[in-house]
């Protein structure tokens, strides 16, 4: 009964749902936005006066989106589970788009962070972007595998007793070579590398993106229904 | 023609045995009705139908036509109203019964969904968030839900929970035109609600 | 039952073996072992347990993607067994990585690659029974945590291949056993202590993670017992 289009039309129901859910309590949204301003703040503070380089800035910009990401990233499995209606997801949805739907909302939420991150975190460090192309595709391939690997830890976490600090332990082993990539790849752009010098840097991305989020695909169904 | 077989069903939590060795049968037309009291494992066995719960031992069989169908497409044949499993309480009554029927791949027209929110005496009062329901109010729309896909099995969990007289009026007539289109299993532990079904089996009262 | 024979007898040939490495890593000539001095005598402990490690989790992966496919209790039981000794070989691979790194380079921790990769696996495994420890029902728990240890396994390989790639500092660990044009470059009788170290560490690991199934298998079924009796059993 679930051809592959029809799991791809219940994904995209998932996703509209989640985004719509989202703007009416902006929770997540709050959650991974005023965290990530505050950081920014403090950074920006810390950092004061010092000229820092394209290496360090390049990490600091990581580490904000990653902890962002961690601050509401789980929440579209926690609160399903929370409110109850994970059942009824579970008895009305293929298991795989439940993993799609909610993968792309966690990415729509990534994106969203960044478009109000990476613009203040350049202005207020002063950054000069050497290859703007370059360091938007980082970005971007960036995000599919960090929305790829917290969606299906967060459906682990939901179903755990002690939450709060699990998904980021969880999370954390596994994207950390996304991490070291996507700072490396952001250090290249701000030096204002050519996009074809750092190709292998982006194939590791996208080949990152790919086997984690091949792997989720797999992995999904085992862990969501029928516990 | 549908057949919903319980072969030696058991499950256990740790050292807890919730369920062990039950075994029913229930068919089209039918409604199987479990009962015990608080606690002995009736709303476990509903999920472990609904395939939300993987039974510790035995087997749980749908028949169609006298095909067994695999666990995805009993996903597809199964309503399930419970009183532990919520709607989407940030969106309406509308939104959640056309996501709900989307997700199953048969959307709903407007007109469609007007008539099922007026057949469980909620016309008027799609567009409200379900947060504003009354708990009653969220049963009868549980019960929509349950039924937008017109499914053959319907699990119903303590089926009058939460309703008023007028409402158990409602499940009376909805069990009835289930019973023509296919079955249904029934946890309670009202002695009135018992009296419908065509078979019953009663939990926590086997010896060990 | 076969396995049990075998274990029996080999933990003698085992506990034999294993003195002798000793002996052999420590009365060896350190001038064998190249330029490094008498903290040398570390890559008789180090390698052998780094290598461990990898077993153990290559074992623990096999044993998850068994339990994911066929749901079988043992195969969690031996996943999480064996990740118990990847975790416990990559703390003393840690350890004594660390210890050898302070004598020859000044510093505990560098971030050098490789350090990077064997802590990164210590950290993956510690999440793997933080998760463990958190889910209450048994079957969610296998579960999770098989996937989990697949999710784990998949993304090793970009470990590997990216850990090289920090900016900063190049890899700090020496090749004194393969050098630059890929021959074995060691003092013959270090390298016999070597592989008699390799094979030896490897035998505690299978010893261990035999005797560690065994008990396991005997906590079941005396949880069985129980339950059909309805009463603990004394342990």
């Amino acid at each position: 009964m679930s051809g592959a289009k029809q799991q791809l039309q219940a994904a995209w129901a998932i996703c509209g749902k989640d985004l719509r859910a989202e703007f009416r309590t902006r929770y997540a949204l709050s959650a991974i936005g005023l965290f990530a301003l505050t950081t920014l703040t403090v950074v920006s503070f810390a950092v004061g006066p010092l000229f820092l380089e394209a290496d360090l800035l390049s990490a600091l910009l990581w580490v904000i989106l990653f902890f962002a990401a961690m601050a509401g990233l789980s929440r579209t499995f926690v609160h399903e589970e929370e409110a109850r209606t994970a059942p009824a997801l579970r008895l009305a949805a293929p298991p795989v788009a439940v993993y799609l739907g909610k993968g792309l909302f966690n990415l729509v939420l990534l994106l969203l962070l960044e478009a109000l991150i990476v613009p203040l975190f350049i202005a207020m460090m002063g950054l000069r972007v050497g290859n703007p192309g370059l360091f938007l595709l980082v970005l971007l391939l960036g995000d599919a595998g960090l929305a790829g690997v917290t969606t299906i830890v967060a459906a682990m976490v939901a179903q755990a007793s002690a939450r709060g600090a699990l998904f980021t332990v969880l999370s954390f082993p596994l994207l950390l070579p996304l991490l070291i990539q996507c700072i490396e790849g952001a250090r290249a752009a701000l030096a204002g590398q050519s996009t074809a010098t750092a190709a292998a840097s982006l194939g590791v991305l996208v080949a990152y993106a790919v086997a984690t989020g091949t792997a989720s695909v797999m992995l999904f169904p085992a862990i969501w229904t029928e516990m | 023609m549908h057949r919903l077989v319980l072969q030696g069903i058991g499950k256990r939590y740790g050292r807890l045995r919730a369920l062990q060795g039950v075994e029913a049968q229930v068919e089209s037309g039918e409604v199987l009705v479990v009962a015990g009291r608080n606690g002995s494992g009736k709303s476990t066995l509903l999920r472990i139908i609904a395939g939300l719960t993987r039974p510790s031992s035995g087997t749980v069989l749908l028949y169609e036509n006298g095909r067994i169908l695999p666990p995805e497409e009993r996903r597809c044949r199964i309503g399930l109203v419970a009183v532990d499993v919520a709607l989407y309480g940030e969106l309406s009554a509308w939104e959640n019964l056309a996501f709900l029927a989307r997700v199953r791949g048969r959307p709903l027209s407007p007109m469609e969904a007007q008539q099922l929110l007026a057949s469980v005496g909620l016309a008027g009062r799609e567009d409200d968030l379900v947060s504003t329901y009354s708990s009653g109010m969220r049963q009868r729309l549980k019960y929509a839900c349950a039924l937008l896909h017109q499914p053959p099995v319907l699990l119903l969990d303590e089926p009058s929970a939460n309703l008023d007289a007028a409402g158990a009026q409602m499940v009376e007539r909805i069990l009835a035109q289930q019973r023509e289109r296919g079955l249904v299993v029934l946890a309670t532990n009202d002695p009135r609600e018992v009296a419908w079904g065509d078979r019953v089996i009663r939990l926590g009262e086997e010896s060990l | 039952m076969v396995w049990k024979r075998w274990a029996d007898v080999g933990k003698w040939v085992l506990g034999g073996w294993m003195v002798a490495v000793l002996l052999g890593a420590f009365l060896l000539d350190a001038r064998r072992l190249g330029t490094l001095g008498q903290g040398a005598r570390i890559i008789f402990f180090h390698i052998p347990t780094a290598w461990v490690t990898v077993l153990a989790l290559a074992v623990s992966s096999v044993y998850s993607i068994r339990y994911l496919v066929w749901r079988g209790q043992a195969d969690d039981r031996h996943a999480v067994h064996s990740a118990g000794l990847g975790i416990l070989f990559c703390l003393l691979a840690t350890v004594t990585g660390s210890i050898f790194a302070r004598i020859t380079w000044g510093a505990f921790w560098n971030w050098d690659p490789r350090e990077t990769t064997i802590f990164v696996l210590l950290l993956f495994y510690a999440a793997y029974f933080a998760l463990r420890a958190a889910v209450s029902d048994e079957e969610t728990r296998a579960a999770l945590s098989a996937a989990y240890n697949v999710l784990g396994l998949v993304v090793v390989p970009f470990l590997v291949f990216v850990a090289p790639r920090l900016p900063g500092l190049a890899g700090l660990h020496p090749e004194p056993i393969v050098n630059v044009r890929g021959e074995l470059d060691m003092d013959p009788w270090a390298l016999l202590v070597f592989l008699a170290a390799l094979a030896g560490f490897t035998g505690i690991y299978l010893w261990t993670f035999h005797l560690a199934n065994r008990i396991g298998l005997a906590e079941q079924r005396l949880n069985v017992l129980e339950e059909r009796d309805g009463r603990p059993v004394d342990r």
